[in-house]
């Protein structure tokens, strides 16, 4: 007998159809994945297994779980339901927890709502549990606050606090997206386990082929709150009969072919950079001591080259990022930029700033609401000493808007108008807008789907044989890094580890770092799709 | 924890001292003689001299900063120009009136406001909400001393259940001396407490919208009790916030009410002192008033460490 059962399962919010009918069955010990992209109605399904739906949603249809109908029952059963029979695990750890109460505190709650016994057995099964998930007390005491961990001992917290009870069914809803790779690895080998141990379903939902290809027993492939195709992890892989899951699969992993980069002439030389954060003071008259978040890291990006830069996080890449765009100085070393520096001793150096040009991961968040596709486009302008005007500014705006496969007639819509992939057009319209020699792409395709992500490689394949673009590709994804660049550095602990030709590093990685990286990826398996 | 309280101590003290500089800069060194400015332009040229040499004036004006702030470390605020008694008796017969007030209005507006905001938040929507936040409205619209007037209205005069106006004295016992503040302390705390409540609610609003909000659901709590087992703390990092700007408010801005109900509080003493022109009792209360204020936001400090523990390991 299936452990969940959901038979044609419906749901709407207010007006809004959500989910479509949606089937699928997870067995005792069976990991289930369900993938697709956002809006697909993946987590939705997970939340309506929990009962936890946003205010407004109506659901129809059948879940059953060991039985029993979940959608007819009462709120105070689901309740004694939660967190004992089922568990969930949420992407991001580092809000999952509550911030002020104590890691033991709250995995302790989870066992004694639901259990009578003394505090001291609650605690003693606390310590248990923390053992199991990798976080023994006596390292990581019971005391602790969610603030004191990282995020992948938080989320082993919240994984602690999800199967304290053993429960039958575990959902985890992206539960290693929020994480780095060799953190991901481990949390998934950590699920796996818990899995195959106490015997239970896993219902996983998450956006990740390479993931689920390598996690999953059963796959079931979402879109716009349908199933469109479920099988068995092999034969879905090998099948693939809709056509949707065959352009998913070929979007993950999709190249691009790069022009040749013209023969090599410095742009941008950064030697022997250090910057140091400092710490605050540990006692009132003692020096503070310092975070050192690049160290000594030197390199050199020609014109027309496309470099990669690699790394998990806190390594430094952002704070590289910062110094290399003036926006902060630099203990010792110095950036160069066709031979100037960045920064001119207190801010960036305006003759160099102009030259360069950010795109930042958040298509949502890095534009003002209340300004017109126009004005955005048109900020960098303000770093020219005589920007352009009347027509000339709109042929700008319209060539632009073009470059990034938008409409001229775009230039007066709002940026709410738009989703996440256009709204990434249009930040690369405006980084190219005054034709910078250097653009710096900060995770620029991290947030985006993944047939969107790979509309986006495509146009920067395109603009880069177009406008000869010279860029700093930074990434935590190793395979887009590896399709985008000519060379690629890594870095680890503010330190470049290694650097060469992308393709070289990536086939033949010479430092334990970057083997360690590329190891810790999850690979999709060769499939259908590629071969046809 | 105990770093972060010193630290905190250490900055509380500083705050005093540049306070104390700045209120002795403003009246003291101001233009102008204080001495012909108390007395007015008509004054007798040996009376001038008479009160410049009582108000030191003939010092050099480090020495009167000194003075003055070893003064107010003895307790010594100086003498009233005006009444001809010492300043700091002045202050602690008014600190008498004025401080029991404002804690009672304070502990009222919050017994009324926590519930109210709680019951709101937890009612989004729905029409406990809606009324709560109607009345809260209210009661950020009209101003003090116009509930001040109703309740004189209605619970004196008709009702006859409280004096209209004037103090008992704490010496006819603790009840006496708190029933003649009720009135006032209700005049003073239902605007205060509209404020505190809206804050309340919309604070927890933003609690229920965590992440961690929705983990404890998933861990099988009930809404109510996420709400109060993960949501309250949370959410009370605002509200300590306001309570402290409110009390400072309410020790020193109630001279309108104290007006009303014929009180011998700490703002009609700056009142009156301020129309005599006695700067002795001006500068000395307003000094007892910034140390009021800076002790209650070292005590909010406190508290926000009590509260959130990312604050106390940050130093």
């Amino acid at each position: 007998m299936s452990l969940l059962q959901i038979t044609d399962l419906s749901l709407s919010i207010h007006a809004y159809e959500i989910l479509k009918r949606v089937n699928l069955t997870i067995a005792p010990g069976e990991i289930v994945a369900v993938t697709g992209e956002s809006g697909s109605g993946k987590s939705m399904t997970a939340l309506a297994v929990m009962q936890l739906l946003p205010g407004g949603a109506r659901a129809s249809g059948s879940i059953q779980l060991d039985g029993q109908e979940i959608l007819t029952l009462p709120e105070a059963q689901m309740c004694a339901l939660r967190g004992a029979a089922v568990g969930m695990v949420f992407q991001e750890p580092m809000t999952a927890l509550n911030p002020v109460k104590t890691i033991g505190d709250q995995v302790m709650e989870t066992i004694l709502i639901h259990e009578a016994m003394t505090p001291d057995r609650a605690e003693e099964r606390a310590r248990e549990v923390l053992t199991r998930v990798g976080l023994p007390p006596d390292r990581f005491p019971l005391s602790r606050y969610p603030h004191e961990l990282s995020g992948g001992q938080r989320q082993r917290v919240v994984i602690a606090m999800a199967i304290a009870l053993r429960p039958k069914l575990l959902i985890a809803d992206e539960p290693t997206t929020a994480l780095d790779v060799t953190t991901q690895a481990q949390i998934l080998d950590l699920l796996k386990g818990l899995v195959q141990e106490y015997g239970m379903g896993m219902l996983m939902i998450t956006h990740d082929l390479a993931v689920v290809a390598d996690m999953a027993d059963h796959i079931t492939v979402m879109r716009h709150g349908e199933v469109v195709e479920a099988a068995p992890t092999q034969r879905l892989l090998t099948g693939m009969s809709h056509p949707y899951t065959r352009m998913l699969f070929a979007a993950s992993d999709h190249r691009v072919t790069l022009p040749a980069p013209p023969p090599p002439a410095p742009l941008l030389k950064v030697s022997d950079v250090v910057r140091d954060y400092a710490l605050p003071r540990t006692r009132l008259f003692a020096r503070p001591g310092h975070h050192r978040a690049v160290d000594h890291v030197s390199f050199t990006l020609n014109r027309g080259e496309r470099l990669g830069l690699v790394g998990e996080s806190g390594c430094g890449k952002s704070t590289l990022t910062r110094a290399i765009l003036g926006l902060e100085p630099v203990q010792s070393g110095e950036i160069r930029l066709a031979g100037q520096p960045v920064f001119d001793g207190k801010r960036a150096n305006p003759e160099i700033r102009r030259r360069m040009q950010v795109v930042f991961q958040d298509p949502y968040g890095s534009f003002n609401p209340r300004h017109r596709v126009d004005r955005l486009v048109t900020e960098p302008f303000h770093l020219l000493d005589t920007p352009p005007t009347g027509s000339e500014r709109s042929d700008r705006i319209a060539e632009m808007l073009t470059a990034v496969g938008l409409s001229p007639d775009d230039a007066g819509k709002y940026i709410h108008e738009f989703s996440g992939g256009q709204r990434q057009r249009i930040a690369i319209a405006r980084a190219l807008i005054i034709r910078p020699q250097l653009i710096l792409f900060d995770e620029a395709v991290s947030a985006l789907d993944v047939s969107v992500r790979a509309q986006i490689l495509d146009l920067l394949a395109q603009l880069c044989s177009e406008y000869d673009l010279t860029y700093l590709f930074i990434s935590h994804d190793l395979s887009v890094v590896r399709t985008i660049t000519d060379r690629v550095l890594v870095m680890q602990s503010g330190r470049i580890v290694e650097q060469g030709d992308t393709e070289q590093v990536f086939s033949d990685p010479a430092h334990p770092y970057t083997r360690a990286l590329i190891a810790a990826a999850p690979q999709l398996p060769e499939t259908g799709a590629r071969q046809a | 924890m105990l770093r972060y309280s010193l630290k905190r101590a250490l900055s509380l003290t500083i705050s005093l001292a540049i306070a104390s500089l700045v209120i002795f800069a403003v009246i003291e060194i101001a233009p102008g003689d204080p001495a012909s400015f108390m007395l007015g332009v008509n004054a007798q040229p040996d009376t001038l001299a008479a009160l410049r040499t009582e108000l030191g004036l003939d010092q050099s004006k480090a020495e009167r900063y000194v003075s003055w702030v070893t003064g107010m470390l003895r307790g010594d605020f100086g003498t009233s120009y005006t009444y001809r008694t010492p300043v700091s008796q002045m202050i602690a017969d008014r600190l008498w009136v004025s401080l029991p007030l404002a804690l009672y209005a304070l502990a009222l507006s919050t017994a009324i406001a926590l519930p109210a905001g709680i019951y709101a938040a937890a009612r989004r929507g729905k029409p406990g909400d809606l009324a709560v936040m109607g009345a809260t409205q209210l009661g950020v619209a009209v101003p003090n001393f116009w509930f001040a007037m109703m309740l004189v209205l209605i619970f004196a005069i008709n009702l006859r259940w409280f004096n209209a106006g004037g103090f008992a004295g704490w010496d006819k016992g603790l009840v006496a001396g708190l029933h003649s503040l009720t009135l006032p302390a209700i005049a003073l705390a239902l605007p205060q407490a509209a404020i505190l409540a809206r804050v309340m609610r919309s604070a927890l609003l933003d609690i229920l919208g965590e992440d961690f909000m929705r983990t404890a659901r998933a861990k099988g709590l009930t809404r109510r009790q996420a709400l109060w087992r993960h949501g309250l703390r949370n959410a009370l990092i605002p509200v300590l916030t306001i309570i402290g700007l409110q009390f400072s408010f309410l020790l020193a801005g109630s001279i309108i009410i104290e007006q009303v109900f014929y009180l011998p509080g700490l703002g009609r003493l700056v009142f009156q002192a301020i129309s005599a022109r006695d700067l002795i009792v001006v500068e000395s209360v307003v000094m007892l008033l910034v140390f009021a204020v800076i002790t209650v936001n070292f005590l909010v400090d406190l508290a926000y460490a009590a509260v959130d523990p990312r604050l106390r390991s940050r130093t």
